[in-house]
């Protein structure tokens, strides 16, 4: 369980990046709702926190695959694979994460960079 | 659907996304199922990721299409509405998505000197990565974005690079003459020669390439020549079908043409911007992938429909580890400003304005804030 950011430093609309290996971030959607996923698109290195937010999706910064923030699903290419979400939550005004168990869809350059190979 | 590429595909996804449950036929000259280009003149040419990675469409996706691949349309008829393709088979159908892209424009004299390529498939990638692998002094005609990249990566290859463009400044069109120089000046910084305002008159060598021949006489050694002159719509097997095309398919705000039952997407087709105010043809992978929703929205309803307005055109590029992001206009701004960053420091947030408001946007490793002015320039000018 990890303390993320404070429910009123968090808009809506906004998104805060949890600097952890791998990063993941907490979105705050228009309509009020928290959602927690990998912050890093499945198709190469870009910073979903720094993506579109529009109703329950978000659409990466570079390429504009879209990802379901409930499901981490892709919903539109060029990603093939869905990022992980984790469990949110609020207790006293404080946004926590509980990261999931399951492996990370690292994008191939950073998969290659974290087994040593060339990035 | 014609072209199985990125648009192709795209519009059989809509169809069926919105609700078309008929038969569904995609033709494509290409032997391959669709994958995507732009990795053709980055990751792919540098040999980071392989064929497979170049999908676009995930293993258990089904679309319950029949894929007529290897197949070339040679025409449209209207009555009975049909296309035709080169082997003589005719394809009935109630309605028809054109979207067979672009293809590299040449130089002439280039064919039948081996050395030379145009990049703008997978087979040309697969030569010209071959070819790159042997190293050598590779001379880019061209210094829009394919070349550009293709000299960045031939760069970290390790080749010996140069660049020769025929306008004083390269990316002048798209960026406008101040940001497109401070692009091109990545070149300079990775030790890669660029020429600019001088043409190229010719090619050298008997059978394999060995030297570009300069319009003011000077003549560039060779081993490895790419031409990367632009592409031009792929739209001659319309001729006669009485469908208006101009610089590609003339179409409307929402993909239709002037032919009932015919929308046009991607690279091939002009649709008309109401943001701009003229028709444009959009060269670009999110335009591709974005407007197939609006147009088969409009071929399933024919006009009842009113079109909304789509984002501002977005591209990307990647040269030497920089992310270069452009959305907008260029062209109608009469100034430009560096908001973040330095152009020295090649991290430059640069605003395009006409008469105070934005219009364009261009970010160079600044995705961050790119994003930002993105949303601003959709919601400002709509
Ligand atoms: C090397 C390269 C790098 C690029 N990099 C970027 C980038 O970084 N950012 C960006 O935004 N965009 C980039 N692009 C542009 C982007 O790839 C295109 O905008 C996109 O591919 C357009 O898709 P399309 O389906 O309209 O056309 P295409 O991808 O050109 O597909 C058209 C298909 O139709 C087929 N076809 C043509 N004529 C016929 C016929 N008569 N019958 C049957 N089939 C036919 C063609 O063979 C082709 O398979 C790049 C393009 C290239 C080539
Ligand atoms: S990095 Fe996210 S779509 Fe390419």
């Amino acid at each position: 369980m990890i303390p993320a950011c404070r429910l009123v430093d968090l808009s809506r609309g906004e998104a805060h990046r949890l600097d952890i290996d791998p990063p993941v971030s907490v979105f705050h959607t228009d309509d009020g709702e928290l959602f927690a996923i990998d912050d890093t698109c499945t198709h190469q290195d870009a910073s979903l926190a720094d993506g579109w937010l529009e109703g329950c999706e978000v659409e990466c910064p570079l390429h504009a695959s879209k990802f379901n923030l409930k499901t981490g699903a892709v919903d539109a290419p060029p990603a093939k694979l869905p990022v992980r979400t984790h469990e949110v939550f609020v207790e006293d005004g404080m946004i926590y994460v509980r990261l999931s168990t399951a492996a990370p869809n690292l994008p191939p350059c950073i998969a290659a960079r974290l087994a040593g190979g060339v990035a | 659907m014609v072209g199985a590429s990125l648009a192709g595909l795209s519009a059989a996804r809509s169809l069926r996304k919105q609700g078309y449950d008929g038969r569904l036929v995609v033709i494509g000259d290409e032997l391959h199922r669709p994958y995507d280009r732009p990795p053709l003149s980055k990751e792919f040419l540098a040999g980071g990721i392989g064929e497979a990675d170049l999908a676009l469409e995930p293993d258990d996706e089904d679309l319950q299409a029949e894929w007529l691949l290897g197949a070339r349309a040679a025409g449209l008829d209207t009555t009975p509405r049909a296309v035709r393709l080169t082997d003589g088979r005719e394809v009935r159908a109630d309605g028809i998505v054109i979207a067979t892209g672009a293809s590299a424009r040449t130089l002439p004299g280039m064919d039948g000197l081996s050395g030379v390529h145009t990049l703008r498939t997978l087979d040309d990638a697969r030569a010209l990565r071959d070819e790159l692998a042997r190293g050598g002094r590779l001379v880019v005609i061209g210094g829009g974005f394919i070349g550009a990249e293709v000299a960045s990566t031939a760069c970290a290859l390790g080749l010996d690079v140069t660049i020769v463009e025929a306008a004083p400044t390269p990316l002048a069109g798209p960026l406008g003459a101040t940001m497109g120089s401070i692009v091109s000046a990545l070149h300079a910084d990775h030790g890669v020669r660029l020429l600019c305002g001088v043409g190229v008159k010719g090619l050298s060598g008997e059978t394999r390439v060995d030297a570009v021949l300069m319009e003011d006489g000077r003549s560039l050694p060779a081993d490895i020549v790419v031409v990367g002159v632009g592409a031009r719509p792929c739209v001659d097997w319309l001729a006669g079908s009485g469908v208006d095309i101009d610089d590609g398919v003339t179409c409307g705000a929402d993909g239709r043409t002037s032919l009932a039952g015919v929308v046009a997407v991607g690279d091939c087709a002009s649709w008309y911007d109401p943001r701009a105010g003229t028709h444009r043809r959009v060269e670009h992978w999110t335009g591709a992938r974005e407007r197939p929703d609006a147009a088969v929205a409009a071929l399933l309803s024919w006009g009842e429909s009113e079109p909304g307005v789509p984002r501002p055109p977005y591209f990307w590029s990647d040269q030497y580890g920089v992310k270069i992001q452009f959305a907008g206009y260029a062209s109608r701004a009469d100034s430009v400003t560096i908001e973040e960053g330095a152009a020295g420091d090649r991290n430059v947030l640069a605003v395009y304005r006409r008469a105070g408001h934005p219009v364009a946007v261009l970010g160079m490793n600044q995705p961050r804030l790119f994003m930002r002015w993105r949303k601003q320039l959709a919601a400002n000018t709509s």
